[in-house]
C-alpha cells in the first residue's frame, strides 16, 4: 500500500532524488563507523534502517541532516551538500537533553517544528496553527496543548516531538528511532501519520528495531552492522540469514569475532551484551 | 508607606542606586534565563570572576573598570570556547582551573594597589550606591540591547534551549546563536559588576531566573518572574541595607536567594504528591 506514494513525486522538485549516496564513509573524527555506502531515496519512498545499537544507524541519519561530517564519498540531499536545505528537512533525534528543565507548554514544542520554513522574522499565521493542532490531533495529544511539557510521561513526549516532526510538512523526515518509548495506541497513530506523509509526497529515512511492522513497510531497507550488510526491497532483505549477519556475528576490524546477542528490549536503549572470543 | 519611599526619595544616591539596579535585575533577568536552560551556570560563574583582572589592571592604570571588565571577558570567552573544542578532559575541569586562575591574576594585580583591601572590596562587592548617572546610562543602553537580542534570537534560542542538534538541522547554526548568548551573559557581568560586584553578580543572573524557571510554563513568563524578582530584591535589599547600615549589594543578593528558596519550598510542598517527571518515564 506505500507504493502509491510514488506517484505523488514532491511537487517542489519532481523526478528529482531526495538523498544520493556514492561511496560513502560515515563516522567521527577519526574513527569510520561505516564504509561504501551506496543507496538513493525517491520522493515518496521510505527507507528503513536496521541493526543493533551502536551498527552506525544514528550516524548515517546524523550525516544526512548535517551534524556530522561525511569522511569519504559523495552525499547529496535534494542535489546540495547536507544540512543546505533546513527548510525541507524534518530530524527527530534520539535525546532531548533539555526536556525537563525547559518551561514551554506542549504546542510551543509542536510549533518549533515550524521554524525552520519561518527563519528569524517571518510571522507566522491561522494556517499554522491549524497544521500545529492537527500535528497534534495526529499524534492523540491534542487536549495536552496546555501541559508543560515537562509534566508529559515519555511516551507522550516522544508522540510530542514526532507531533513537531509532522507539523513541518518537509520534504524528507529523518527518524531515529521514533517508536522508542511509545506504547501500542502511540505505535499505531505513528504508523498510520508516516503512511499520510508518504503519500503526500514526503520520504523517509528511519532507523528502527521493528522489524515486523514499520520496516517490512518501507520500500527499502538496509541492514547495518558497521557495513551494510544489504539493502533492497524489505522481503528480499529481511532474511534469516541476513538477519543472523547484522544481530548475530559482526566481523570487527582487529580481525577477531564478536558475538553479539541482542535482547530485543522495548526502546532497544541500552548496550547490547557483547562476549569477544578470540579466533 | 513613608518608610518604604521617602529613602529614595530623599537620598539620591539612593535612587540611583535603584535605577541602576532595575536595569540590572532586567538584564541578568533575561540573560540568566538562557543560562539556566542551557545549563551554562558555571561558564555564567567563571565569566564574572574572570572579568576580575582585566578590572584589577584598568584601576592600576587609570582605565575606566567598565573597560578592563570587557577585555577580561573576552579572554574568558576565548579560553572557554578554545577548552569546550579542544579538551577531551571534561570541560568544568579546564573552565574552573581558568577561572580560579583569572580570580588569583586579578586579586594579585589588585596586590599592586594602595589601596589594596578597598579596591577589592569595591569589585567583588561592588559600589552600588556610588553609581554615576553615565554608568546608568551605560547600564540603559547595554540592557537594552540584551533584550532586543533576546527578542530577535527567539526562535533560534528557544531551539538551542530545547535541543541544539535540533537547531542546527532547522537551519539555525548551534555555534553562531550559542557564541550571542555567551556574548550576551558577558555584558550583563560586564555592566552589572558595578553594581554587586563580581562576586555576587552571579547570584543576580541565577537566583530570580531560576525562581522564575519553578515558576513558569512559558519562555516570556520566566523572564517576566526574573525581572519581578529581581527588582524586587533590589528595592528590599537597598531598604534593608539603609535601616540596618549593612552592605548594599550583599543584602540585595540576600534577598534574591531567600526569594528563589521560599519559590522553592512553596513548590515542593504544593507538588509533594507529583511523581517528579523522571520517574514517569520508565513507567
Amino acid at each position: 500500500m506505500y507504493n502509491q506514494g510514488k506517484a505523488f513525486a514532491s511537487p517542489k522538485n519532481p523526478g528529482a532524488l531526495c538523498i544520493q549516496t556514492r561511496a560513502l564513509d560515515i563516522g567521527y573524527a577519526d574513527e569510520v563507523v561505516v564504509a561504501d555506502i551506496n543507496f538513493e531515496l525517491r520522493p515518496g519512498e521510505a527507507i528503513a534502517l536496521i541493526g543493533t545499537n551502536g551498527c552506525g544507524k544514528s550516524t548515517l541519519l546524523k550525516t544526512i541532516v548535517g551534524l556530522l561530517p561525511l569522511l569519504g564519498g559523495h552525499l547529496s540531499v535534494f542535489g546540495a551538500p547536507p544540512g543546505n536545505t533546513p527548510s525541507r528537512i524534518a530530524y527527530l533525534g534520539q535525546f532531548h537533553a533539555s526536556g525537563f528543565v525547559l518551561p514551554i507548554r506542549t504546542t510551543d514544542a509542536v510549533r518549533m517544528g515550524r521554524f525552520p520554513l519561518y527563519g528569524l522574522w517571518k510571522r507566522m499565521g491561522r494556517q499554522d496553527d491549524d497544521i500545529i493542532f492537527s500535528a497534534m490531533r495526529t499524534m492523540g495529544i491534542e487536549k495536552l496543548a496546555d501541559s508543560p511539557l515537562r509534566s508529559l510521561s515519555g511516551g507522550q513526549q516522544q508522540r510530542t516531538y514526532i507531533a513537531q516532526v509532522l507539523a513541518h510538512q518537509a520534504d524528507l523526515l529523518v527518524l531515529d528511532e521514533p517508536t522508542s518509548g511509545l506504547d501500542a495506541g502511540g505505535r499505531e497513530l505513528y504508523l498510520q501519520a508516516i503512511n499520510n506523509e508518504l503519500r503526500r509526497g514526503a520520504s523517509i529515512i528511519v532507523a528502527t528495531h521493528d522489524i515486523q511492522e514499520e520496516a517490512a513497510l518501507c520500500h527499502q531497507v538496509m541492514l547495518l552492522a558497521r557495513k551494510v550488510v544489504a539493502i533492497g526491497a524489505p522481503q528480499d532483505v529481511i532474511t534469516p540469514e541476513a538477519l543472523l549477519k547484522t544481530f548475530g556475528i559482526v566481523v570487527t576490524g582487529d580481525k577477531r569475532l564478536q558475538v553479539i546477542e541482542t535482547k530485543h528490549g522495548h526502546g532497544g536503549s541500552g548496550p547490547p551484551d557483547v562476549t569477544q572470543e578470540e579466533h | 508607606m513613608d518608610l518604604l519611599i521617602t529613602p529614595f526619595s530623599n537620598n539620591s544616591f539612593m535612587l540611583q542606586a535603584l535605577t541602576a539596579g532595575i536595569l540590572v535585575s532586567i538584564a541578568c533577568a533575561i540573560a540568566g534565563t538562557f543560562v539556566i536552560l542551557r545549563g551554562l551556570a558555571f561558564i555564567g560563574d567563571a565569566l564574572a570572576h574572570g572579568v576580575l583582572p582585566g578590572i584589577a589592571v584598568a584601576i592600576l592604570v587609570g582605565f575606566p573598570g567598565i573597560l578592563g571588565a570587557a577585555i577580561g571577558a573576552a579572554f574568558m570567552i576565548g579560553g572557554i570556547t578554545l577548552i569546550t573544542r579542544r579538551s577531551r578532559l571534561s570541560s568544568d575541569t579546564a573552565i574552573g582551573l581558568l577561572f580560579i586562575g583569572m580570580l588569583s591574576l586579578g586579586v594579585v594585580i589588585v596586590s599592586r594597589s594602595n589601596s589594596f583591601s578597598g579596591d577589592l572590596t569595591r569589585i567583588l562587592f561592588g559600589e552600588i550606591l556610588g553609581i554615576s548617572t553615565r554608568s546608568i546610562l551605560i547600564q540603559l543602553i547595554t540592557t537594552i540591547i540584551i533584550a532586543a537580542i533576546a527578542i530577535i534570537c527567539a526562535r533560534p534560542f528557544l531551539l538551542l534551549s530545547f535541543d541544539p542538534e535540533q537547531a542546527q538541522v532547522a537551519g539555525f547554526s548551534a555555534r553562531f546563536y550559542h557564541n550571542i548568548m555567551l556574548f550576551m551573559v558577558a555584558a550583563t557581568v560586564i555592566v552589572s559588576f558595578q553594581t554587586v560586584g563580581t562576586l555576587l553578580v552571579f547570584g543576580l543572573l541565577i537566583a530570580p531566573a531560576g525562581a522564575g524557571a519553578l515558576l513558569a510554563r512559558r519562555i516570556e513568563v520566566m523572564i517576566a518572574w526574573a525581572i519581578l524578582f529581581g527588582i524586587l530584591s533590589m528595592y528590599s535589599g537597598l531598604l534593608i541595607s539603609y535601616y540596618f547600615n549593612l552592605a548594599a549589594g550583599a543584602s540585595v543578593i540576600l534577598v534574591t536567594v531567600l526569594i528563589f528558596f521560599i519559590v522553592f519550598t512553596i513548590q515542593n510542598i504544593r507538588h509533594r504528591r507529583l511523581v517528579h517527571p523522571r520517574e514517569l518515564k520508565h513507567v
